[in-house]
């Protein structure tokens, strides 16, 4: 019976399917940090348990680090922040797990580092608590967020509990215009379908808009997969895969890589193979998208407006929408492009990868960021960090008058420091335009890298496709 | 864990679609290494008037006709947005044994049976019923039983809902996960030994690997 790729993932690590119980699924790869660890590994130590294959677990200080350059502990925004740090060095020493310090080369945030380095490898199922591990998908993974009781269960058993999830296919097909690049896509996609539209499934993504972007951009398409509500998000691999993970660090050498190419090459769905959904989505002639609302499903074209309230006929819709309108300080009917901003953040693990670095720069060298806005720039690496600045990206950068920081969460959480004010105003290329997401009454427009270059220079939106 | 068996409570209704784990419990109160201490921080966002101290005389859980409720009604896309554990742990710490909505994110509604919280599923012509009733007769007293998967309101009228076997066993006897997934042990080891076999590239190299710490093995024995 052919078979869907997640199906083969999926029957290749049951370690145990009895009737009348949830499967017993295997785990390869756990990835964990300082936000959300700290009470699993407390209940470790009260069970008096030690991990079943430390192997597995790479931890990496990525949520609470600052963000300034050189820094140092004595930099960590709060007390609570630095226990939070300190119980993450202490757990991972006590229970001897590979761990990446805040001065680490190898630290950046979870999702930026675990295809980077290797760690991430297609055919594999790989957790860690945080929701935007789906980003881990792009390489052919089954990869989910999970609580902090489940990675208790991970670190103590390396397996989960789970339900099968449902199958969805998204069949992208297209070209992009100039500007326009996959975080759009992502947005267009929960614009049209809304933000539950994955709700209990597994969401594939194909078709030669999918097989033509990097593994960057499909990256930040399955990172947006769990904001579609979705278990999680997952493209083929295939060659540019199998190139992308060639001679990193942790990935597999030599003969070793050959064989594992030779099996990653059968994970992809059959071609007969059934999904419980299917949707169809073309990018000819797609618009830069912008948020303006409280969640990602409230996004319009850069060219549109703020929508009305009073011509939704559903009630519960048109509350919504005033909600948010009220939130975010907007007019029905306000253009996208009369919109000033006041803050940009380039960076989380949606959008900071050195291929968005590369796109940002691009409409910003030999410009200046408008006297009103304060613009930051936060790698997702520290490795990246080092790249963008042998490559000359930073002083692209600095010369703009962006601030270009050390690598973290930053601004996307506002754990470390770097937040917004009450009424301030961001495009941010981050994935949550939740109320307070990025500081208590910040106003959060989500946006693709260009898009958050280009605005930084006007001070409002622009249409990018027009630069 | 603590286990579900019958549970009577007044209902707090909450008339919003897509309520993120962030509304939950906004992220400045991550910054702990505990999983108790979040009751007063729930919804603070909502809760709280700009000074972020005065309670909010518009939001439900501060209005006294709602005092000490403890079953939450609300609307579809429950708990969607981050997976942080933190979202369930504050609305038990607050209280609430059971959550009643159209749908719930898939992150959040696993977490809920980690943490004792009995999340049901309703169709939305339900939710709106229940929530026109609870306007009628506040307080507004449900019988949740497990056992039976049915609602009982206060005009006596019996509303059956769905969970799955294992849930609902696990929280009927307050089942361990880690006792109940370690007593498959073996399993898991004969299933990683050909697992091993057949990707041996999933396992890191050694050079990677620490040492575990001298202190660890001293606290076991």
């Amino acid at each position: 019976m052919p078979k869907t790729m997640f199906e083969k993932i999926w029957e290749e690590h049951v370690v145990r399917d009895a009737p009348g119980e949830p499967t017993m699924l295997y785990i390869d790869r756990h990835l964990t940090h300082e936000a959300t660890s700290p009470q699993a590994f407390a209940g470790l130590r009260t069970r008096r348990l030690r991990l079943r294959s430390p192997q597995t677990t790479i931890a990496v200080l990525d949520h609470n680090v600052p963000t300034q350059r050189g820094r140092r502990m004595i930099d960590v925004v709060d007390r609570e922040s630095a226990l939070c740090i300190t119980t993450m060095q202490q757990n991972a020493h006590d229970f001897g797990i590979t761990f990446f310090d805040m001065t680490d080369m190898r630290q950046g945030i979870v999702h930026v580092i675990g295809p980077e380095l290797g760690l991430t490898l297609p055919g594999m199922t790989l957790v860690c608590g945080d929701s935007h591990t789906s980003t881990h998908g792009a390489l052919g993974v089954f990869a989910i967020g999970i609580g902090t009781s489940e990675v208790e269960h991970v670190l103590a058993t390396q397996c989960l509990l789970q339900k099968k999830p449902k199958t969805m296919n998204i069949r992208i097909e297209g070209t992009f215009s100039s500007g326009v690049t996959a975080k759009d896509l992502a947005l267009a996609l929960i614009g049209t379908l809304g933000t539950s539209v994955g709700t209990g499934h597994v969401i594939e993504f194909s078709g030669s808009t999918v097989r033509n972007l990097s593994i960057e951009g499909r990256m930040t398409l399955c990172n947006m997969a769990i904001e579609a509500g979705a278990r999680a998000g997952m493209v083929a691999p295939d060659e540019t895969t199998f190139n992308y993970i060639q001679g990193r660090p942790f990935a597999p050498q030599g003969e070793l890589f050959e064989r594992a190419v030779e099996q990653w090459k059968h994970l992809p769905s059959d071609a007969n193979a059934s999904f419980d959904a299917i949707y169809d989505f073309n990018v000819d002639g797609l618009a830069p998208q912008v948020t303006w609302g409280t969640n990602p499903g409230m996004v319009s074209d850069v060219t549109g407006s703020v929508p009305n309230p009073a011509k939704e006929k559903d009630l519960a819709t048109r509350k919504s929408y005033e909600q948010a309108l009220q939130y975010m300080g907007l007019r029905p009917g306000q253009k996208i492009q009369d919109i000033p901003i006041d803050t940009v953040f380039i960076g989380s693990c949606t959008n900071s990868r050195l291929e968005d670095l590369r796109i940002a720069a691009q409409y910003i060298e030999g410009k200046r960021v408008s006297h009103r806005v304060r613009a930051i720039v936060v790698p997702g690496s520290t490795q990246v960090h080092r790249l963008a600045e042998e490559e000359g990206l930073a002083d692209i950068f600095r010369e703009a008058g962006f601030e270009w920081r050390e690598a973290g969460c930053s601004m996307c959480i506002a754990l470390n420091g770097d937040h917004l004010s009450a009424g301030e105003r961001c495009a941010s290329t981050s994935n949550r335009n939740f109320e307070g997401r990025q500081g208590l009454g910040g106003r959060t427009h989500l946006v693709s890298p260009a898009m958050a270059a280009a605005a930084a220079i006007a001070g409002h939106f622009v249409d990018v496709r027009h630069m | 864990m603590e286990p579900f068996i019958t549970h009577v409570g007044k209902v707090i209704p909450l008339n919003r679609s897509n309520i993120n784990t962030d509304d939950i419990i906004p992220a400045r109160f991550l910054k702990t290494i505990q999983r108790t201490g979040f009751a007063d921080k729930l919804f603070a966002n909502w809760r709280f008037l700009d000074d972020t101290s005065t309670p909010n005389p518009g939001f439900p859980l501060n209005q006294p006709r709602y005092a000490q409720g403890n079953i939450l009604l609300t609307g579809d896309n429950f708990g969607c947005g981050s997976s942080r554990e933190h979202a369930p742990w504050a609305l038990r710490d607050y209280g609430f044994r059971s959550i009643i909505a159209s749908s719930f994110a898939d992150i959040f509604y696993n977490n809920c049976f980690n943490n004792g919280i009995l999340p049901i599923i309703l169709a939305k012509d339900v939710i709106d019923f229940l929530f026109q009733e609870e306007q009628k007769q506040c307080p507004y007293v449900l019988i949740i039983d497990l056992a039976s998967q049915q609602i009982t309101t206060p005009t006596r009228q019996i509303i059956p809902f769905t969970i799955d076997t294992y849930r609902k066993d696990a929280l009927l006897k307050g089942l361990d996960t880690v006792e109940w997934i370690l007593s498959h042990s073996e399993e898991i080891a004969v299933y990683e030994e050909q697992h091993k076999r057949k990707t041996p590239w999933v396992i890191l190299p050694a050079e990677y690997q620490k040492p575990v710490a001298e202190k660890f093995n001293e606290a076991r024995t």
